[in-house]
């Protein structure tokens, strides 16, 4: 982490404390401000047990973004590769349909069961569609997520 | 104030329609002036998107932004996950020009230009702030004798600096929006945690996911309660597919997970079926029959 509000960190736990993975996984967010002063521990695991929900953020004494650090460690990871394969699925779906969590056949049955069209997503869009895939390509996320 | 464009996301439409059903018929009850948001994609998902890259994630939210602003409605988002990618975006995009230059360069390609024109909403805040429990409560019609866990969910209230919608460990806004309907917000320890599904953790790790929302489920059982009310689809997706996931280790709940606008609609006199609870994956006849009771009441004269 290259702040230095970091180093404002007394270690007091708080965060771990609030933590509600790190109640049943290795996530220990004390541990992570503690380390990402002195080393890089972008290939951490623990990294993406984080649900993102922001207690430690939020409690944290000293006022240290500690979320947020997270996700930019995270981001460092990818950037070297580390993806899960879950996660590069879902990047896929994205580039691929628009949406993180495309539609299938059952929900589109479901759907006209209860009397509702296709939804007026970028699905529906053919040009919208590939203006997406358009940004996509152009933030080079493409070649970010690829194997 | 501008009128309001809807935002549907991913999970909602593709995943929970009865949801974006009961949204639909509740919207024209208050009779908000709404339309729908055309050619939106994906927020995109703040859990996965966000980590992976900033830019990204910024440029494709800027796109449904601007889609927005084109017409020149506020946007409305019935998930928490929504209303996070979307309103921190079109922040950091008001208040950075650094980042809005980057995110406006990529846009040109596609002939579109971020402005900061409009705001983004969140149904919850949307209910309390602008139409009001007041309002609501005069217009129930089914008023539901139902005690509920009400499950805010992470990306509603935090970053609180950033949502400004008060406190995160003791918020009430959610829980009056409840009461409005006629139902009892019952207390419960955690009321306030995290249901698991968040940050990419329930796409990669889906029984450390489950770990958190069973805490969760435990608790809220005990309170004694007849449902639970959320106001994100994928707190929905955690509460009711976690059930049928946790059931096949033998860890039965059987509580049934209710949007609010599903509520909203119940208590607006519409059925079960009107706002589709019958397709969540956890169906309670104990639940499904006290709703048929109260709806077979007379409309209750105030």
């Amino acid at each position: 982490m290259k702040n230095s509000e970091i180093l404002t960190c007394f270690q007091c736990g708080t965060c771990t404390g609030s933590c509600p993975s790190g109640r049943y996984t290795s996530l220990n967010v004390r541990r992570i401000v503690k380390d990402s002063i002195k080393k890089d521990i972008s290939d951490q695991p623990d990294l993406w047990m984080c649900t993102t929900c922001y207690n430690c953020q939020e409690r944290c004494p000293r006022g240290i973004k500690v979320t947020d650090a997270i996700l930019s460690l995270r981001a460092e990871a990818v950037k070297k590769g580390r993806i899960m394969p879950a996660h590069r699925a879902v990047c896929k779906f994205l580039i691929e349909m628009g949406h993180a969590v495309p539609i299938d056949d059952i929900h589109v049955t479901i759907r006209e069961k209860i009397g509702l069209s296709e939804p007026e997503t970028v699905r529906k869009y053919p040009k919208a569609l590939k203006d997406v895939k358009t940004l996509l390509a152009s933030t080079g996320f493409n070649e970010l997520i690829q194997e | 104030m501008k009128d309001i464009s809807l935002f549907l996301g991913c999970v909602i439409p593709n995943r929970y329609p009865g949801i974006e059903k009961a949204t639909r018929l509740v919207l024209d009850r208050l009779g908000v002036k709404w339309s729908e948001l055309k050619e939106a994609s994906c927020c995109p998902a703040p859990g996965i998107f966000r980590s992976f890259d900033k830019v990204t994630w910024l440029v494709l939210a800027s796109r449904n932004l601007v889609l927005g602003e084109e017409k020149n409605t506020d946007l409305l988002t019935i998930c928490n996950g929504c209303f996070s990618s979307l309103l921190d975006a079109n922040n950091i995009l008001k208040n950075d020009s650094v980042l809005r230059n980057e995110v406006n360069a990529h846009l040109k390609k596609i002939d579109k230009e971020f402005r900061g024109t409009i705001e983004v909403r969140h149904i919850i805040e949307f209910l309390y702030k602008d139409i009001g429990t007041e309002k609501i409560d005069q217009l129930i019609e089914k008023p539901l004798e139902l005690r509920v866990a009400v499950h805010y969910g992470c990306h509603l209230l935090k970053p609180t600096k950033d949502r400004k919608l008060g406190g995160a460990e003791c918020p009430v806004f959610f829980d009056e929006l409840v009461e409005a309907t006629g139902a009892e917000s019952v207390p419960y320890e955690g009321k306030t945690s995290c249901c698991g599904a968040g940050g990419g953790v329930r796409s990669a790790m889906l029984e450390t996911s489950l770990k958190m929302t069973e805490y969760k489920l435990i608790r809220m059982k005990k309170a004694g309660i007849d449902c639970i009310v959320e106001a994100c689809p994928f707190c929905h997706l955690q509460y009711d597919g976690g059930q049928a996931e946790l059931e096949k280790a033998g860890k039965i709940f059987n509580i049934p997970v209710v949007h609010y606008s599903q509520l909203l609609g119940l208590a607006f006199g519409y059925t079960t079926e009107d706002v589709g609870l019958h397709l969540n994956a956890i169906r309670n006849p104990e639940f499904e029959s006290k709703i048929a009771q109260i709806q077979k009441k007379g409309i209750t004269i105030k």
